[in-house]
């Protein structure tokens, strides 16, 4: 293991900055945050590996593993909500889901 | 070309596949496209995960999130009939603004890590030979309750999604399962008495045979 732990860190940080910009330009399609969510999750999950190997602690790792198992719930959970919507308004923009605005 | 180099190559070389399919997520016109690329991104980063040797989880992640999760959303993008124009609104009034949050947040957040220098040494491999026995001992012993959780999470989940996207048609014939369930033999079979023997009228006489087809 010769990779220097900031190596990791700094992925992190450079994929965890690509998805919020991801969340700013995307604001109307509810497919593409969500992905940028999943991209996030991955970013912090990068995070808690390196430091998992590093300290040589299996909490990290162990909170990976649950990460994994609730971001599977929650896209399964939004992509059905997304599914309802369409089937509900014939559109995912979030543009047009104001309906309690009025 | 020694072994810790190697590994540096390595490293970089998924890291810069991993940056630039979330750049193509990021900015892809197609969502299709975008999903394709989240799914090289996992996979690169299930590379690094494995060059930081671990093993299961970067074994789970492409099986857990490659395999499952971004099939489902493949399956969403593709089963969804979606005008993609009035989505790409604003997409170039709003790209200086997201560029420059996401450029000030990198900047900062590079200097917390340059401020604080993580130069931890990697000890030798803390999982020793196998990973997952490392991981299953702290799973199964420290972190029991947070693992059934997850269970009890995952069928959460799968029952809300399920409830969620289930449309019940009115005019299509379906089974009452519970009313399958709560019937009594009393409703289901009606025994009538009769005679054991009923007179039978004489059968009428046979008709002529039909002649044959020519």
């Amino acid at each position: 293991m010769s990779i220097p732990e900031s190596w990791y860190i700094v992925f992190a940080t450079v994929l965890f900055c690509i998805s919020i910009a991801g969340i700013f330009i995307n604001r109307k399609n509810v497919i593409v945050l969500l992905m940028c969510i999943e991209l996030m999750l991955l970013a912090v999950n990068t995070n808690f590996v390196a430091f998992s190997r590093f300290l040589g602690n299996p909490g990290g790792q162990v909170f990976v593993f649950f990460i994994l198992t609730v971001a599977a719930a929650e896209s399964a959970i939004g992509l059905a909500i997304v599914v309802l919507m369409f089937r509900n308004r014939r559109t995912i923009n979030v543009g047009e889901l104001d309906s309690l605005r009025y | 070309m020694n072994h810790a180099t190697l590994q540096m190559a390595c490293f970089v070389v998924f890291a810069a596949v991993a940056l630039g399919a979330a750049l193509t997520v990021v900015l892809a016109k197609n969502t299709v496209h975008s999903v394709l690329s989240l799914v090289l991104t996992f996979f690169s980063v299930a590379c690094l995960w494995l060059l930081a040797q671990a093993e299961f989880l970067g074994l789970a992640l492409v099986v857990v999130y490659v395999g499952a999760v971004m099939v489902l959303f493949l399956f969403v993008v593709m089963m969804l009939d979606i005008d993609l124009e009035p989505m790409r609104e604003g997409f170039i009034r709003y790209l200086p603004v997201g560029i420059a949050a996401a450029v000030i947040m990198l900047v900062e957040m590079l200097g917390i890590i340059g401020i604080k220098a993580f130069d931890i040494q990697a000890g030798p491999n803390p999982a020793g030979e196998s990973n997952i026995e490392w991981l299953g001992e702290a799973l199964f012993t420290h972190f029991l309750l947070p693992f059934e959780i997850a269970a009890l999470i995952l069928t959460v989940g799968l029952v809300a999604a399920v409830a969620l996207a289930l449309r019940v048609r009115t005019f299509s014939k379906h089974q009452n399962a519970a009313a399958q369930s709560a019937v009594r033999a009393g409703e289901r079979i009606r025994l009538v008495k009769m005679a054991a023997v009923v007179a039978v009228a004489p059968a009428p006489a046979p008709e002529p045979a039909k002649e044959p087809q020519a």
